[in-house]
C-alpha cells in the first residue's frame, strides 16, 4: 500500500438547504486501499463520495486528488470513475456499447476499445453478454455491467454508491467477495458507501463510520468491531450490551454496582463513561461461578449460536452462546477483562446542569421555559444553576410537550434507552423507555417539580464551572 | 373481458364523429354533382400543388423553431424541483386558457404596419419607415411557433422528466462534457419525445386556416384556407374540398408513418 494519500480532505464542510449535512470532514485515503464509508441514512457519507467525484461541491473545505487541489475540476476531468446506486446503465445501449462508453467518449481506436472491453467483461463474468440489451439484464448482471463500464476506464479511484443494495442477501455475499477479489488483482482504490456493517467489515481494509455529517470512528475493521470509540459506534457496529458505568481510575470501571478490572485507562477518575460487551464476550455458566446472576428471560435459536436475554438486576443483556438455556433458569454471567470495552460517553456528564435565572416570587426562567416553584426565597435576579437528571425528562406526543426537540442518537443501555436531543441550543440527554426514529422531532416534558435548583454567584462562576 | 364495456361511450363517439364523417368526405370527394363515381376532382389538385408546398415548408420551418426552442426549455424544466416544474408548466399551458382566435388578433395588432412594434421601433429612431411584417410568411410562421409552442414542450418535458439524473451524472462520470452528454445520452433517450412534440405541433401548423388568414393575407394561403373557401365560400364545391383534405390527410399519414418507423427503431 502506498503511502501518499490518493485522496485527501481538509474540513470539508457541506450544506442543503441550511442544513449542514457534513461538519468538518477530515479524511485521508491512501493509494490502492479498500475505503468504506459507513452510516445510517442521512448520515452525510453518499454527500462526501459526491464530492469526491465532483458531482458536488463543499461549501468551504478543501479536496485533494493526488496532491492536487480539485475542488474546481468537474467530474469529467477527474481520474475517478463512479458506480451508482441505481447502476444507471444506458437503456439505449447494449451490454457492449455501455461499457465501451468511457473509450469512445476518449477518441480511442476501436480494435483497442474492443480488446479493453470483452477483457473487462470476463473479469466481471459476462463473456458473451455484449449484444444482450441492459434492461434484459438481471439485477446482478446490471450491476456487473456497471462495474465494468467504470473499471474499463482505469481509474485511479472507484467509487461505488451502494451498490449492492438491490440485490438479495445471497447475491449480495457472492458479489462482497467477487469485489474485494476485482479491487485486489487491479490495484486500484476503491472507495465504498454502505450502510451495511457486516458488508463493511467483510470487503474494507478501512472503515469510516459516520453519524450526523461527522466521522465517529476511523479504523480497521477490527478495531471498529473491537475498540469502538463511542457508543453509538458500537450500537450501530454488530449488537453489543452498552451499560453506563463510572471509570472508579485506570482498569477499574464500576458499573452495576460492582467494580470490574478492564484493561483501559487514561480516563479521569470517577467519570462517567460507557461500558461495551460483544454479546459472543460474554459466557454462561453455573449461577455460582459467574461474576453476576441473572433469569434467563428469552431464548431465540439463530442458526450458529442461540440469542438469549438475560436480567441481570433489572438489566438485560443480549448473549450469543452455543449452549442452549431454559427459560426462567438462573445463570452466571462472566466476562473476560480485555472484553470490557470502556469508551466516552456520547453525553460527557450523567444529567443535564443548565443555568437560569429567578424572573419572579417563586418563577425561574432558564432556555425559554418558566416553571413555578413554592419557598423558593430567593431574590429576583439571582442566576441559578438547574440540574435535571434524565429520567425526569419524559417524550411525549408534540400535542402535550413543552418543546419539540430534535433526536439526534438513540441507545438501548440494558435498562432503558438513551436520547440525546437537540433542544434550545444545546444537547439534552434523557433516559426513556420510548424507542424513536432518530434524526426526527419529539416532544419533551419537564417534571418541572424535581429540578434541582442551586444560586450561583457571579457570571465568572458560570464561565468557570462550564468549562 | 368485463372491463372492454367501458370503452363503448368512446366507440359511439368515434363511430358518430370520427368515422362516419371521414366517409362523407370520402363520398364527396369521388362523386359529381348527380351522386355518380368519378376521379375528374383528382385532376383539379394539380393546380394547387403550390399551396401544399407553401403550408408544408412553413409548417416545417416552424416546428424545427419550436423544437430548437423547445428542447432546452423543456430540459431545464425537467431538471428543476417538483414544485418549480409544475410553475412552469402551468406558465407555459397558461396562454392555451386565452382564446385561439384572440391570441392571434393580438399579433395582427403587433405586427400591422401601424402596429405597437412599427411605432415603437419609430419612436426610438431605429426605422425611418414602418417594416412589413404582417401579411408576409414570416407573420405566419410566427403565430404557428406562439400557438403550438406549448405542443412542442410538453411531450418533451414528459419524457426527460422520466431521464434520471444520475444516467446524466454518469455520462459526465465517464468523460462527457455538456454537448457530449446532450448527443450520447440526452438525445437518444427525448427521441420518443421528439416524434410526439413534432406530431403535435406540424400537423396543426399544416392543416390551420386562422393563423395564415389573419397574418399571412391573401398571398399566403395555406391550404387549409383553401378547404375553408371550397366549403364556406361565396361558391362552395364540397367535391374539390373534399378532395384536398383527403390528399392532406395521404400526406400527413405518409409523414407519421416515416416518424413512426424511426420511432420503433430506437426504442427496440
Amino acid at each position: 500500500m502506498g503511502s501518499v494519500p490518493i485522496i485527501e480532505l481538509k474540513d470539508v464542510v457541506f450544506e442543503y438547504d441550511g442544513e449542514r449535512v457534513l461538519d468538518g470532514i477530515n479524511l485521508s485515503i491512501r493509494d490502492k486501499e479498500f475505503v468504506t464509508f459507513l452510516g445510517p441514512s442521512g448520515c452525510g457519507k453518499t454527500t462526501t463520495l459526491r464530492i469526491i467525484g465532483g458531482f458536488m461541491n463543499a461549501k468551504s473545505g478543501e479536496v485533494y486528488f493526488d496532491g492536487k487541489e480539485c475542488s474546481s475540476v468537474p467530474p469529467h476531468k477527474r481520474n475517478i470513475n463512479t458506480v451508482f446506486q441505481k447502476y444507471a446503465l444506458f437503456p439505449h445501449l447494449n451490454v457492449f456499447e455501455n461499457v465501451a462508453f468511457g473509450l469512445k467518449v476518449k477518441k480511442m481506436p476501436n480494435d483497442e476499445i474492443k480488446k479493453r472491453v470483452s477483457k473487462m467483461l470476463e473479469l466481471v463474468n459476462l463473456k458473451g453478454f455484449d449484444k444482450r440489451k441492459v434492461n434484459q439484464l438481471s439485477g446482478g448482471q446490471q450491476q456487473r455491467v456497471a462495474i465494468a463500464r467504470a473499471l474499463v476506464n482505469y481509474p485511479k479511484v472507484l467509487l461505488l454508491d451502494e451498490p449492492l443494495g438491490a440485490l438479495d442477501l445471497k447475491l449480495r455475499k457472492e458479489m462482497q467477495l467477487e469485489l474485494k477479489k476485482i479491487q485486489q488483482s487491479l490495484d486500484i482504490t476503491f472507495i465504498y458507501v454502505t450502510h451495511d456493517q457486516e458488508e463493511a467489515l467483510t470487503m474494507s481494509d478501512t472503515v469510516v463510520v459516520m453519524k450526523d455529517g461527522v466521522i465517529q470512528q476511523i479504523g480497521t475493521p477490527q478495531d471498529i468491531y473491537n475498540e469502538p470509540k463511542n457508543a453509538f459506534v458500537a450500537d450501530f457496529i454488530g449488537e453489543s450490551n452498552i451499560i453506563d458505568a463510572i471509570m472508579v481510575k485506570d482498569f477499574l470501571v464500576r458499573f452495576q454496582g460492582c467494580d470490574f478490572t478492564c484493561v483501559d485507562k487514561g480516563f479521569a477518575p470517577m467519570q462517567p463513561v460507557d461500558v461495551v460487551i460483544r454479546p459472543e464476550d460474554i459466557k454462561l455458566s453455573p449461577a455460582i461461578m459467574g461474576m453476576k446472576t441473572g433469569i434467563v428471560e428469552s431464548v431465540v435459536f439463530k442458526g450458529v449460536h442461540y440469542e438469549i436475554s438475560v436480567d441481570c438486576d433489572g438489566y438485560h443483556y443480549i448473549v450469543h452462546s452455543t449452549a442452549k438455556q431454559e427459560v426462567g433458569d438462573r445463570v452466571g454471567l462472566s466476562v473476560d477483562p480485555a472484553d470490557i470495552h470502556i469508551m466516552q460517553r456520547l453525553f460527557a456528564d450523567d444529567k443535564n446542569t443548565v443555568y437560569g435565572e429567578v424572573t419572579g416570587e417563586n418563577t425561574v426562567e432558564f432556555c425559554g421555559f418558566s416553571f413555578e416553584r413554592e419557598n423558593l426565597s430567593l431574590p429576583e435576579g439571582t442566576r441559578v444553576q438547574l440540574t435535571i437528571y434524565p429520567q425526569d425528562i419524559e417524550v411525549v406526543s408534540e400535542d402535550i410537550a413543552d418543546s419539540k426537540a430534535y433526536l439526534e442518537s438513540l441507545v438501548y443501555k440494558g435498562k432503558h434507552n438513551e436520547l440525546i436531543v437537540w433542544m434550545a441550543e444545546r444537547q439534552w440527554l434523557i433516559h426513556s423507555q420510548i424507542d424513536e426514529q432518530v434524526a426526527t422531532d419529539i416532544g419533551i416534558k419537564f417534571d418541572f417539580d424535581k429540578i434541582e435548583i442551586t444560586p450561583v454567584l457571579t457570571d465568572e462562576e458560570v464561565a468557570d464551572s462550564e468549562k | 373481458m368485463k372491463n372492454r364495456a367501458l370503452a363503448i361511450p368512446h366507440i359511439v363517439w368515434a363511430l358518430v364523429f370520427i368515422v362516419i364523417p371521414i366517409c362523407f368526405v370520402l363520398y364527396f370527394a369521388f362523386t359529381d354533382d348527380s351522386g355518380a363515381f368519378t376521379l375528374m376532382w383528382v385532376g383539379q389538385i394539380g393546380k394547387y400543388w403550390g399551396v401544399f408546398a407553401r403550408s408544408l415548408k412553413l409548417a416545417l420551418i416552424a416546428t424545427v423553431i419550436c423544437l430548437l426552442v423547445g428542447y432546452p426549455m423543456a430540459y431545464i424544466i425537467s431538471r428543476c424541483n417538483w414544485l418549480t416544474q409544475r410553475t412552469l408548466t402551468m406558465l407555459i399551458m397558461l396562454p392555451m386558457w386565452m382564446n385561439f382566435l384572440l391570441r392571434t388578433y393580438a399579433w395582427m395588432t403587433l405586427l400591422e404596419r401601424n402596429g405597437i412594434i412599427n411605432n415603437f421601433l419609430e419612436s426610438i429612431g431605429l426605422i425611418s419607415e414602418p417594416l412589413k411584417m404582417i401579411n408576409t410568411e414570416g407573420a405566419v410562421v410566427i403565430g404557428m411557433v406562439y400557438n403550438f409552442l406549448p405542443f412542442m414542450i410538453l411531450p418533451l418535458y414528459n419524457i426527460m422528466v422520466k431521464i434520471d439524473n444520475s444516467l446524466i451524472e454518469a455520462a459526465q462520470d465517464l468523460g462527457c462534457s455538456f454537448p457530449s452528454v446532450l448527443r450520447r445520452v440526452l438525445f437518444p433517450l427525448s427521441v420518443p419525445g421528439i416524434i410526439n412534440g413534432i406530431t403535435m405541433v406540424f400537423v396543426p401548423a399544416a392543416s390551420t386556416f386562422v393563423i395564415s388568414q389573419k397574418l399571412g393575407g391573401a398571398k399566403n394561403m395555406l391550404i387549409g384556407d383553401l378547404i375553408d373557401t371550397y366549403f364556406m365560400g361565396g361558391e362552395p364545391n364540397f367535391h374539390v374540398g373534399s378532395m384536398l383534405s383527403l390528399v392532406l390527410m395521404l400526406i400527413i399519414l405518409i409523414c407519421m408513418a416515416f416518424m413512426n418507423q424511426d420511432d420503433e427503431e430506437v426504442m427496440l
